[in-house]
């Protein structure tokens, strides 16, 4: 593999769950991710991938050990930063379609970005419109995101995901609630993402086949890297 | 690189508003609920106590300056070494006399917390007509003056109270006097007094105050005439009646008169004991009701928008997942939480002004009339005051406890 520029870091991570009785979940866990790494994480359930994915992706901050994200180190934010490098630098999918329901779907691809304020309103609504075209929901785009099937409401949750261009996306089973033809769509989607635009991903799956095409599985049980 | 600023919190709130309407409705009645009721008992309550106090002044001053009736003291002081001297201590005639009145109002008038003062000449009376005889006090004063001070006008149920000024023998009568000695208006009675004097006195006017026992008693005449009944001359005057412009302030006010005028001043307070202490109660009881009002009210906003929020907790997630911080998210409800505030307070105002109205138009009848309810600016600047800083802090807690939670711990619930 081409050594490349180095994105996200996990320093020999810990975290505790203190109910019903303290326990570690993540044991010293360390690892690193290179951009344009399309990197998946499998393990049974309870093994701590998806704890371990919340802590990298900054939704939850009490942890031990460090987190580097594009250089800077995570655990010495503070929650307001944290909420701004969300927003900026990191794109999240959730199992299930968490879209705000009264919103267009275009409006919850666009509301981000409006956070963010790079560009103008009408620049980020074209651009939400072409990603949402890129996904093929471009017919769905001023319908409310509950008003849309399971692989439609997991497509637009995706482009939410694109629309700041963020330096890493991260999925916590992106396809496990989508039946086998939607799975599909959003996995060749990520595919797609990692080798024509370079962009990192960073999945957790149940889904083999999804991570067997990915460039690299870390597989996690009892809160450790095998 | 931030270069421009969406107004994407405002947006969210704004959407959230509209696309729930009716639970935005839902909780902006229960503001309105609150609101309306918490003027509506203020002005209930206070419209009372205005009654109240305001029929007390129909015939009381605010302060009354007076001479204290004195002892006769003995020419000759006893000491315990001398034998001893028998006297017989009375009250002096003389003393109910103020001593240059004229001098004492003129100054009275420069104070600039007096709004009107006016001389009184008071006597003890009988009035009679034929066999029937009606104790009672007689009033000499200066019709106008009393007018401008009491609303004379307002309680003059037959004759005119200017007519007094054309007739020296005048006299008005409250309505239970005229009741009991059955004369009507231009009937002359007889009216005597201890000092020996009888008077015939023409009514000019009848008067019902509603309090009952100022009826059965109390006429006004001129002062002349007054002074006739004591039998004394024309600058014999027995008090002096002042009103100032807030008659709550009335008891700070006494040592300033004292000095003024040298003598005696008794305050509304004092000369109506009994009364002011019912006045005291009947304030407490308002405050109490209205404080718990307020609670309640302020509970049921509070509830009602923390449900709101709670309901939200995904959306708050979801909001914190993709890079809103916690402030935004305060912002976003509380700026809901104001909207609703708004909304509420509106229909509040108009809910109170309705009901102030049509409890102003309930006839309750005997000496009150009309429901003594009335609109008190005070009370909706005061509900407009408490349902913003309730609806806004109402928003604001339940939305920062919200902002503190990590997004996963929502999504974990």
């Amino acid at each position: 593999m081409i050594q490349s520029e180095l994105l996200l870091q996990a320093k020999e991570v810990s975290k505790y769950f203190y109910e019903p009785e303290k326990f570690k979940v993540l044991n010293n866990i360390s690892f690193d991710i290179h951009k344009g790494e399309f990197v998946t994480m499998v393990g049974k359930s309870g093994s701590g991938k998806s704890t371990l994915l919340y802590l990298l992706s900054t939704m939850d901050t009490d942890y031990e050990g460090n987190i580097i994200l594009d250089g800077e180190n995570l655990t010495l934010k503070t929650k307001e930063q944290l909420a701004a490098i969300r927003n900026e630098k990191i794109g999240f999918v959730f199992q299930f379609h968490y879209l705000l329901p009264e919103f267009s779907s275009l409006k919850n691809v666009m509301i981000p970005a409006l956070k963010l304020g790079k560009y103008a309103k009408e620049e980020i609504e074209s651009r939400a419109y072409s990603i949402l075209e890129k996904l093929d929901l471009k017919d769905q785009a001023l319908k409310p995101a509950s008003k849309l099937s399971g692989g439609q409401q997991q497509r637009v949750a995706i482009a939410r995901a694109l629309i700041n261009d963020p330096k890493i996306i991260m999925g916590d089973e992106p396809t496990g609630n989508l039946d086998s033809k939607n799975a599909a769509i959003v996995f060749d989607l990520f595919k797609h993402l990692t080798t024509e635009f370079n962009q990192t991903v960073l999945a957790v799956t149940h889904d083999n086949d999804f991570a067997k095409a990915s460039d690299r599985i870390i597989e996690m049980a009892d809160g450790i890297i095998l | 690189m931030k270069n421009y600023k969406h107004n994407i919190n405002s947006e969210i709130a704004f959407i959230h508003l509209i696309s729930k309407k009716k639970q935005t409705m839902v909780a902006a009645l229960g503001v309105t609920v609150g609101i309306a009721i918490f003027i509506f008992m203020n002005s209930l309550m206070y419209g009372f106590e205005v009654y109240s106090v305001e029929s007390l002044f129909k015939s009381t001053p605010h302060l009354r300056i007076y001479k204290e009736e004195h002892i006769s003291q003995p020419l000759i002081k006893t000491s315990k070494t001398d034998l001893a001297l028998l006297t017989n201590p009375k009250i002096t005639k003389e003393s109910k006399k103020l001593i240059n009145p004229n001098l004492i109002i003129e100054a009275l008038k420069k104070q600039p917390e007096v709004i009107g003062v006016t001389p009184n000449v008071s006597v003890n009376v009988f009035y009679n007509n034929g066999e029937a005889q009606v104790t009672g006090r007689t009033s000499g004063v200066n019709i106008e003056e009393q007018n401008t001070m009491f609303q004379l006008e307002q309680y003059i149920v037959e004759g005119k109270y200017s007519d007094l000024k054309a007739n020296q023998n005048g006299i008005i009568l409250g309505v239970g006097i005229a009741e009991k000695l059955n004369v009507r208006l231009a009937d002359n009675i007889s009216v005597t007094t201890a000092y020996g004097v009888s008077k015939v006195m023409k009514v000019v006017a009848l008067l019902k105050t509603g309090v009952t026992n100022t009826d059965k008693t109390l006429s006004y005449t001129n002062i002349s005439a007054a002074q006739q009944l004591n039998k004394q001359g024309a600058s014999f005057i027995t008090d002096i009646y002042v009103n100032i412009n807030d008659y709550e302030t009335a008891k700070k006010l006494i040592p300033k008169f004292k000095q003024l005028s040298g003598y005696e001043v008794e305050d509304w307070e004092t000369a109506n004991t009994s009364a002011a202490a019912a006045n005291k109660i009947r304030k407490m009881m308002a405050m109490a009701i209205s404080f718990s009002i307020m609670l309640v009210a302020a509970f049921g906003i509070y509830n009602i928008l923390n449900m709101t929020i709670m309901e939200k907790l995904n959306d708050i997630a979801i909001l914190k997942a993709i890079g809103f911080s916690g402030k935004d998210v305060i912002r976003i409800f509380v700026k809901e939480a104001i909207v609703i505030g708004l909304i509420g307070i509106a229909f509040g105002l108009v809910l109170a002004i309705l009901l102030v109205k049509v409890m102003g138009n309930m006839w309750v009848g005997g000496d009150i009339g009309f429901f003594p309810i009335r609109f008190f600016p005070k009370f909706f600047g005061l509900g407009i005051g408490f349902g913003l800083i309730v609806t806004t802090l109402a928003g604001y807690i339940p939305a920062r406890k919200a902002a503190k939670l990590d997004p996963i711990t929502i999504f974990r619930k």
